[in-house]
Parts: C-alpha cells; sequence; structure tokens
C-alpha cells in the first residue's frame, strides 16, 4: 500500500520508502503546521515537514570540511553571505559554525575569508577539528 | 516595506527562506542569487522556476529547499506562471478575496513579492516569448534571469546566451573549431526596450549592488528584469571555491558591467525618459583575459591559433563598455 505524505511525521520513515511507496502528489509542504510569517522565525525554531531538505543532508558529498576557528574571527560575514548552502550559522550579527548536515566543500567561505591567517580553513574529512585547530597555521607576511 | 540593509552585518541577521540539503552543485552561483534575492525582502514572496538547475535540484520529489510559496512550472513560462499569480493576486485583492493570513500581513504593510527565476537557456531562448507577453502586458512581477551563459541542467548546450569562444557540448573546441562562434545576446537591452519600469544587471559577488537594484525593482510598478552574472563551476569548468573569484573577475574586466536602465511612461505608456546608470566602475578595469584564464571553458583560447578571439573579445568589451558610458553621460 502507497504511503500518503502528510501521515509521514519522520523523515527516516520517507528515506526508507521506494518510489513507488509513495502516492504521488502535486503539493509538498515545507512545515508540519501553518507558519503565520516565516521570515521571521530562526530556522532552530521552524516546524519543518520531513520533505523540507532542511531535514536531509548532503554532508557526506564533503572530502575535506571548513574548520571554523573563533580567536581569529572578525565577524565580517562574508562567508555568511557567500555561502551557497545556508551552511555559515551567523546570531545577532556573529558567526557562530559551519552547519555540517549541509555544507559540501565547496570552499568558497575560506576563500572569501579576510583574516590573516584565515578563521576557516579546509580540512580532510576525518580530521578531528581540535586537532585542525591546533595546527592552525601562523600568521602570513605580505609579500 | 523596504527591509533596511545598511551593511553585511545587517543582512546576515536574515532568516533564509531557501534550505540547506538541495542537490545543487557545491559552489553553486545560482544558490548564492536566489538566497540574496530572498534576503532583500522580510515581505512574502512568491516564486516561479522554470526548469533548470534550480528547479531540478530545489524540488527533487519528495522534497522541497522553498519556505516561500512555490511554484514547479516548465521551460518555457516561468514568467507567464509569474504573471498570473500577480494578475490573480491584485483580483483577490480588490474583491476583498485573500486569504486571511495574508490580508493580515498586507494590513502590516507586507504586500507579496512575485519572483520569477530562469536559466539563461530559459530566458533568452525558450522561455522568450512568454516573457516577451508578460512585460509588454505589463504585469506587475520581477524576473531573474540566472544566467551562466549555457543549458547546464542538461549536459551544457550552448544557449544564445554563450559568449564567442566557450566551449560547450554542442560547439566544442577541437582542431577545426575554437567553439562558440557567435557573440552573447544583449538581453539587458532587449528588456530595457520593452518599456519595463526598471532592469538591471547584477552579479553576487556585489551582494549590496544586487540587493539595492532588488530593493528598488520590488519597489516599482510593472514587470522588472534582472539579468544575474552566473558562474556555473561545472561547465564554465572553474573550482567550486572560486566562483566568488571568477565573478570579480567578469564584473573587474567589464565584460559583465553592473547598471541599470529606468524608463519612465506617462500614462498612455508613452516612455518619456530613459536613463542609464552604471552602478560599478572598476577602480582598475582588468584585461579580459585575466577573466578568461580563470575558467577552463576558454582555455583553447590561449592556443596561439585562436589568440584573435581574445583580442575580439577584448574588442567587443571596450566597445561596449564605452556605448554604457555615453549612454549614462547622455541620460539615454
Ligand atoms: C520545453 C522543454 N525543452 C527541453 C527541456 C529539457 N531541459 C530541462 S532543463 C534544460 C536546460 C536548462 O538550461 P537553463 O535554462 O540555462 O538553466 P540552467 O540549468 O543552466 O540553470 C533543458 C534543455 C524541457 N524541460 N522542456
Ligand atoms: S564549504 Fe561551501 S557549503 Fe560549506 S560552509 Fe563553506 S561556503 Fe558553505
Ligand atoms: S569570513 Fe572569516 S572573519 Fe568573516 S565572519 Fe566568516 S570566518 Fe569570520
Ligand atoms: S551545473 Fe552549474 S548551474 Fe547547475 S547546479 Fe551545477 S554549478 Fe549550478
Ligand atoms: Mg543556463
Amino acid at each position: 500500500m502507497a504511503k500518503d505524505l502528510k501521515e509521514i511525521k519522520d523523515v527516516n520513515e520517507i528515506k526508507d520508502l521506494g518510489w513507488d511507496e509513495l502516492i504521488p502528489g502535486a503539493a509538498l509542504f515545507s512545515f508540519t503546521e501553518p507558519v503565520e510569517d516565516v521570515v521571521e522565525v530562526p530556522m532552530e525554531e521552524r516546524p519543518y515537514a520531513p520533505t523540507n531538505s532542511h531535514e536531509w543532508q548532503v554532508g557526506d558529498w564533503r572530502v575535506e570540511k571548513p574548520v571554523y576557528n573563533r580567536d581569529l574571527c572578525i565577524d565580517c560575514q562574508f562567508c555568511w553571505v557567500f555561502c551557497p548552502d545556508m551552511s555559515i550559522l551567523s546570531r545577532d550579527k556573529k558567526m557562530i559554525g559551519v552547519i555540517y548536515e549541509h555544507c559540501k566543500g565547496c570552499g568558497i567561505c575560506v576563500e572569501v575569508c579576510p583574516t590573516n591567517p584565515k578563521s576557516l580553513l579546509m580540512f580532510p574529512e576525518h580530521t578531528d577539528n581540535a586537532q585542525a585547530l591546533a595546527m592552525w597555521p601562523k600568521k602570513e607576511e605580505k609579500k | 516595506m523596504v527591509k533596511k540593509i545598511k551593511n553585511l552585518k545587517e543582512f546576515s541577521l536574515s532568516n533564509d527562506r531557501f534550505e540547506g540539503a538541495n542537490l545543487m552543485c557545491p559552489g553553486c552561483a545560482h544558490n548564492i542569487i536566489v538566497r540574496e534575492v530572498l534576503n532583500a525582502t522580510d515581505d512574502p514572496v512568491i516564486v516561479a522556476t522554470a526548469t533548470g538547475c534550480l528547479e531540478v535540484c530545489t524540488a527533487v520529489y519528495p522534497k522541497t529547499s522553498w519556505d516561500v510559496s512555490w511554484i514547479h512550472i516548465g521551460f518555457e513560462n516561468a514568467a507567464v506562471a509569474a504573471a498570473t499569480v500577480s494578475a490573480a493576486y491584485e483580483v483577490a485583492k480588490r474583491k476583498g478575496k485573500l486569504p486571511p493570513a495574508t490580508q493580515k500581513l498586507v494590513e502590516e504593510g507586507k504586500e507579496p513579492k512575485i519572483v520569477a527565476f530562469g536559466g539563461d537557456g530559459g530566458t533568452y531562448d525558450i522561455g522568450f516569448q512568454s516573457l516577451s507577453g508578460a512585460f509588454e502586458r505589463g504585469h506587475n512581477f520581477m524576473y531573474v534571469c540566472l544566467d551562466n551563459e549555457v543549458y547546464a541542467n542538461t549536459g551544457g548546450q550552448r544557449s544564445s546566451s554563450t559568449p564567442i569562444g566557450a566551449s560547450t557540448s554542442t560547439s566544442p573546441a577541437g582542431s577545426v573549431s575554437y567553439g562558440e562562434k557567435m557573440m552573447k545576446k544583449s538581453m539587458v537591452e532587449i528588456m530595457a526596450d520593452h518599456g519595463a519600469p526598471y532592469v538591471a544587471q547584477v552579479s553576487p559577488s556585489k551582494w549590496k549592488d544586487l540587493v539595492k537594484k532588488v530593493q528598488k525593482g520590488f519597489e516599482v510598478y510593472g514587470p522588472v528584469y534582472i539579468n544575474a552574472q552566473s558562474a556555473c563551476t561545472t561547465e564554465w569548468k572553474h573550482a567550486p571555491e572560486d566562483t566568488i573569484e571568477v565573478s570579480d573577475l567578469g564584473v573587474d574586466s567589464c565584460v559583465w558591467p553592473l547598471y541599470e536602465i529606468i524608463n519612465e511612461r506617462d500614462e498612455h505608456g508613452i516612455i518619456y525618459s530613459t536613463k542609464l546608470n552604471i552602478t560599478y566602475r572598476p577602480k582598475k578595469k582588468i584585461p579580459v583575459e585575466e577573466y578568461l584564464a580563470a575558467q577552463p571553458r576558454f582555455r583553447h583560447l590561449f592556443k596561439p591559433e585562436n589568440r584573435h578571439i581574445i583580442d575580439l573579445w577584448q574588442k567587443a568589451v571596450d566597445a561596449r563598455w564605452e556605448y554604457l558610458q555615453r549612454r549614462e553621460e547622455a541620460g539615454v
């Protein structure tokens, strides 16, 4: 029996279904309940539906990940504005960190980071973040 | 209501209405443009998207990456979908038949913004008749072309936006060809000549210029066309982390000039004033060669037998920059 999308509450339930096990439908819901003015609601408080890609992850596309060093960051927000994948978390004008579930490892945030040394650097995916921070490069002399 | 965005820190307070874990390539500029456009306003937004990378990769059934009302439409009719929404909205508003939630937002000054996104294939070529029709009829909506100069979603075929010398799957460079033979179509002028109140060219790397233009576009009544440079890591063949740098090279070489055209019409629809403003002037205009060198789709142009195409490029870019400056100076 094919399932109705509206009855599915858990994202893992959809992930396990084959394409022919879902009732085809024309409308996909972003949220499980009406949200009056979504722009006023931060990501953490939104009632995301399992059919919202926000509930899924693409982190396994990466071979390298950006690691963030709070001590060097000047909160310029270049990484926030140029991240194509909504994966830089900023709150109250401060950069907080990377959303690894959604980060595809493109490296744009590292390229645009203006500090010296950079406050974001790419490391092989398997590197432990604490280890990455311990081997952070020193200030580069201007050539 | 115009959202106050004085600087980047203030812009970063925006709550995105476009979601992660969509399936666009890493480093895709389409996404950066969509974020900047949606975050330019806090009003409700209704989006229609033409088939192309953006549509296909943000709505893979049973998932959506959109927290705004979003319409999945054909390749050739994003403009007409948006125009229809706009017309229906105006009728419902006039008759007092808006849904209560929308009515409440409108009373708070949050008038919905209607936006169509289309690729260059869906805009310059296949959706052109519906786009032209919607602009001629004067519907109140914004059309944003995500211009990556190629049909990216189907494997990189040339479009009428593909510039000369680019190697694409239907204009491949090789021993007998330097790649694409035609010059890029001047879509911005073509749309301005429809008499649209506001037409502009933008790049996602100049986020403030883009946001300002989108806000201006939302403020005028009538069809607005925004041509957005969209570096495509897959078809331009640059590394994903270089998307912003390649965009900047395009702007600083004047290959991708940032400007706007404002038409004013009287009550009979007669255009009595046309103004072109250049909104960004590179401090140092860099040679086109640097822009081309950053993208392997132009690699073959650096062979001795193809060098003349680079000279042609520079000539064409200089002539166009000259033309834009003359128009700006003359106020036409
Ligand atoms: C009428 C029609 N013709 C062809 C296609 C196949 N098709 C889907 S996406 C696409 C290319 C889109 O190119 P573009 O509009 O430039 O968007 P991009 O993918 O580059 O962002 C094509 C040819 C289609 N969906 N509909
Ligand atoms: S690597 Fe790319 S996707 Fe990941 S946070 Fe940086 S800019 Fe965003
Ligand atoms: S670009 Fe670098 S300095 Fe700026 S907010 Fe991001 S991490 Fe901090
Ligand atoms: S092919 Fe190009 S336009 Fe399409 S998702 Fe990939 S980078 Fe973006
Ligand atoms: Mg395209």
